[in-house]
């Protein structure tokens, strides 16, 4: 009954974590179209400037209950800054290209961001913990938890329902549905999709980053920080449906659980677990289990 | 009709570096042997983008086929270069067959990921597997020619020897396929998989055909690159090894069997170069250098040679 | 007298739309058969069911005795009934001799020819000469010729149509179901297009079946007529009889036909 319990928890705070990194990739992929593998740099990027920023700051004497709002501060600095950089002055070109080829043009972002990281912060650890131990910890039964884990589950659902109030009651919002269903039809309509492009592109970006900053109190950050959670969050992304952001949410929650399930019953799967039922679901139901329904072109 | 020079250019290269290879240095022997690993696995992708399918997780294969000659080293001893090939290159084609089933269904991204998918399972499994070392992975035995054992200064030189033989098989072998009906329906696939089925062919039987090719070209290649390097990790199955061939066949383009190998190669200088010059920016190099060739040659290399796709 | 194809019951409805109602239709060997309708009156879906790119939810087509209604579109072709489209289905990036190449490998592939293990140049089947003479005299039945090295994208209108038509004349069909071979070409070229096109088909044996909307090329070159409507049949005759039957000139023809 406990490990029962244990699995449950486990996977729900994997699941909030999983879907916090993966979120943003598949508002990118609903707009855009595209696969964006910088998605993991955003990620370590946030990681970075969370660390080194909040660290900075607590030496400085700042009290450690804003670290929070400075975890989030960092991840909106840095995506507001690189992901314009990145989309108006590469990305936008290559649009007209095939999907693979900007999947693959991301991929050299990618590359060339891992070493920009590199050159801003050293290969050394960064290390900040205050966040994660300052607010204690809470039991269930004979388990212990760090309540740092519920923020987590918190930023999560904040995500979540944030970008869902966003797409459906904003005008904003609106505009990005209506060019997720049809990029033709709705630049023909006026809407100003280049700035779409930017705003999406930026915001997920930004998701990705928050992903970082919230995962660097728990970790110690490392260069190729980012290099998995790519990989993950693709799983994450293709098992909900590409573009589907309930779908990112169940994703989230089947990956959570089914590897909470792994480590507990059968830690030799652990890791291949989530990568079968990706498959699994790209074998039975490529486009996911929400999948945006496309209009047969003949 | 332009003469086919691919054979003959093929043979010249051969030659030159089975001559000239007694006198280059050790790390030279090691790179060009590397550089015909790889370019082994990018020749099966080739196969496979002139469909205008792209493996993201090809490294499966090359896995495999690592895995296979190690597996064969230290449960039976095998050493000899050209069986643990063969046992790699025959791994993998089987696992290539049985997946292809599912997998020639798919196109574009989902083909990408799906493939990307089982290559992560593998690594997966492997990571979690102590009885092949984990994430240490485990190391090759020296290599032996048909029983003999060459001298410590010789190994390199015999395994290149070895290595250039095969590849030149290989690319000969491919080269000719490419020629055959089922081979010229690459393309015709790419661009119009509706008009294929209405002459008459069967797009999912071909590209079912070609995977397996790839595949087996992948394990050929994955046994050679343990058997140079000596030593096999699931790292090799990772997806940025995937990335590491996806990024050499855009480099190469799809001109010509000779293609892959010398984008091999000259994947391998810029990495070691740059490395060299600057551990910590040989990756900045790397994407921009696949951003310059994304941008400035889609065609890759060897349309540098010949404008249009020959063959 | 049997009937080359024939079609018995077919039915198709997609959702609330009625396809396909109750068709059958018997076509005689090496004739000469215009389909004519609006659009949507069920055309395009009849060919789609002959060929096997789509399954009707009732009935079945006989092809030479033989019951061809569960086969896929590549299966159909090889028994030797091929079509042209619509929107010309070509290899974009290749040259139009590119594209008979490719056609003709299949016809080789499909014949054991020319593969892997082959020597020497393989003959095409039914027409004896290798790959390169082939595609070269069928470009040249077709006055595709002149261009032979440009790539199919770049081709103007009749010319995609032609190549189109042409493709489909590599497997040697012993029928030919031709989608409006005469759409986006000019007035002026219709009957010269269609006179190039029946030639070099009738030549080889073929029975045609050809969709058209244009009643002037029909009267010319179809010995027997089947209007379509609402996805039945509504009239089944030689195009003098049928182009006159009352409900063909409401639903089809729309009032007067120019004489």
């Amino acid at each position: 009954m406990e490990q029962l319990l244990a699995v449950l928890i486990d996977g729900i705070i994997y699941s909030s974590w999983l879907f916090i990194a993966a979120v943003g990739l598949t508002l990118i992929y609903g707009v855009m179209k595209i696969v964006n593998v910088t998605h993991g740099s955003f990620y370590a990027l946030g990681a970075y400037a969370a660390a080194s920023i909040t660290g900075a700051l607590l030496a400085k004497g700042m009290p450690p209950s804003l670290s929070y709002a400075v975890l989030l501060g960092s991840a909106l600095l840095v995506s507001v800054i690189v992901a314009p950089l990145i989309e108006r002055g590469i990305l936008r070109f290559m649009y007209a290209k095939d999907e693979v080829v900007i999947l693959l043009i991301t991929y050299a972002l990618f590359l060339i961001l891992e070493d920009v990281i590199k050159m801003i912060w050293g290969v050394n650890p960064y290390f900040i913990a205050e966040p994660y131990g300052l607010l204690g910890s809470f039991d269930v039964l004979d388990l212990t938890y760090p309540y740092y884990n519920l923020i987590l589950v918190g930023v999560a659902i904040a995500c979540g329902a944030g970008l869902a109030w966003m797409l459906g009651s904003t005008r904003t919002g609106k505009l990005l549905v209506a060019v997720i269903h049809d990029t033709e039809v709705s630049r023909a309509m006026g809407i100003n999709v280049d700035r779409m492009y930017l705003y999406t592109f930026t915001f997920g970006s930004l998701l990705a980053a928050i992903g970082g900053a919230f995962t660097a109190p728990t970790v110690s950050v490392v260069p190729a920080l980012g290099v998995e959670v790519i990989v993950l969050s693709f799983a994450v992304v293709v098992i909900g449906g590409l573009g589907s952001l309930p779908g990112a949410a169940l994703g989230a929650v089947m990956v959570g659980l089914v590897r909470s399930a792994a480590i507990h019953y059968l830690p030799q799967a652990e890791l291949f677990v989530i990568y079968l039922v990706m498959a699994m679901v790209l074998a039975f139901r490529p486009r996911g289990l929400f999948s945006i329904a496309e209009a047969r072109k003949i | 009709m332009s003469r086919d020079r691919t054979p003959r250019t093929l043979g010249l290269i051969l030659l030159a570096l089975l001559v000239f290879g007694q006198f280059l240095p050790q790390w030279t022997l090691f790179l060009v042997t590397v550089a015909l690993a790889k370019g082994l696995v990018v020749l099966g992708l080739m196969i496979m983008l002139r469909c205008g399918l792209v493996s993201f997780g090809q490294a499966l294969y090359y896995c495999i086929g690592a895995y296979a000659a190690g597996m064969l080293g230290r449960l039976f001893g095998a050493s000899d270069v050209f069986t643990l090939m063969l046992a790699g290159m025959a791994a993998a084609g089987l696992v290539g067959f049985v997946l292809g089933f599912l997998l020639a269904r798919y196109r574009s991204i989902f083909f990408g990921l799906l493939s990307l998918a089982v290559s992560m399972i593998l690594y997966g499994l492997l990571v979690k597997t102590e009885a092949l070392g984990s994430t240490d992975g485990f190391h090759v035995l020296p290599s032996t020619l048909f029983g003999l054992r060459p001298a410590d200064a010789w190994v390199r030189y015999t395994v290149l020897a070895v290595a250039l033989l095969v590849a030149f098989i290989a690319a000969l072998l491919v080269h000719r396929y490419l020629g055959t009906p089922l081979g010229r329906l690459a393309p015709a696939i790419k661009d119009n998989e509706i008009r294929v089925e209405y002459m008459g062919a069967s797009a999912r039987h071909a590209i079912h055909v070609k995977y397996v090719i790839a595949a087996a070209l992948a394990g050929l290649g994955g046994a050679l690159a343990a058997t140079t390097v000596g030593h096999i990790d699931p790292e090799m199955a990772y997806w940025t090894t995937s990335g590491e061939f996806i990024f050499i066949t855009i480099l190469a383009g799809t001109g010509n069997v000779i293609a892959p190998f010398l984008g091999a190669l000259v994947f391998g200088v810029i990495q070691t170069v740059a490395f060299a010059i600057s551990p910590n920016t040989w990756q900045m190099v790397l994407g921009g250098s696949l951003l310059v060739v994304i941008v400035f040659l889609p065609n890759g290399l060897w349309s540098l040679f010949r404008g249009r796709k020959v063959a | 007298m049997t009937a080359i194809l024939d079609a018995q019951g077919l039915n198709k409805n997609f959702g609330a739309v009625t396809a396909a109602s109750d068709i059958n239709a018997a076509i005689e060997r090496d004739s000469v058969v215009g389909l004519i309708g609006t659009n949507g009156a069920g055309k395009t879906t009849f060919i789609n069911m002959i060929t096997g790119y789509l399954k009707p939810d009732r009935g079945r087509i006989r092809y030479e005795g033989r019951d061809i209604t569960e086969l896929a579109p590549r299966d159909v072709t090889r028994l030797g009934i091929c079509r042209s489209f619509q929107i010309p289905q070509l290899y974009a990036s290749l040259t139009a001799f590119e594209n008979m190449l490719v056609g003709i490998g299949v016809v080789l592939r499909n014949a054991g020819r020319g593969g892997f293990f082959s020597r020497g140049r393989a003959l095409v089947p039914g027409h004896d000469l290798p790959a390169e003479d082939v595609a070269e005299r069928i470009l040249e039945r077709f006055g595709l010729a002149e261009y032979r090295d440009k790539n199919a994208q770049v081709l103007p209108g009749g010319v995609r149509k032609l190549l189109d038509i042409a493709l489909t004349m590599v497997a040697k069909p012993k029928i030919l179901l031709l989608d409006e071979p005469t759409s986006g070409v000019s007035a002026e070229e219709k009957f010269v297009i269609m006179e190039m096109i029946m030639t070099a088909v009738r030549a080889e044996g073929a029975t045609v079946l050809f969709v058209e909307h244009d009643m002037e090329v029909v009267s010319r070159f179809a010995e027997r007529v089947l209007a379509f409507y609402d996805g039945r049949i509504i009239a089944d005759a030689a195009p003098e009889i049928a182009l006159a039957d009352p409900e063909v000139k409401r639903y089809v023809v729309g009032g007067v036909l120019r004489a």
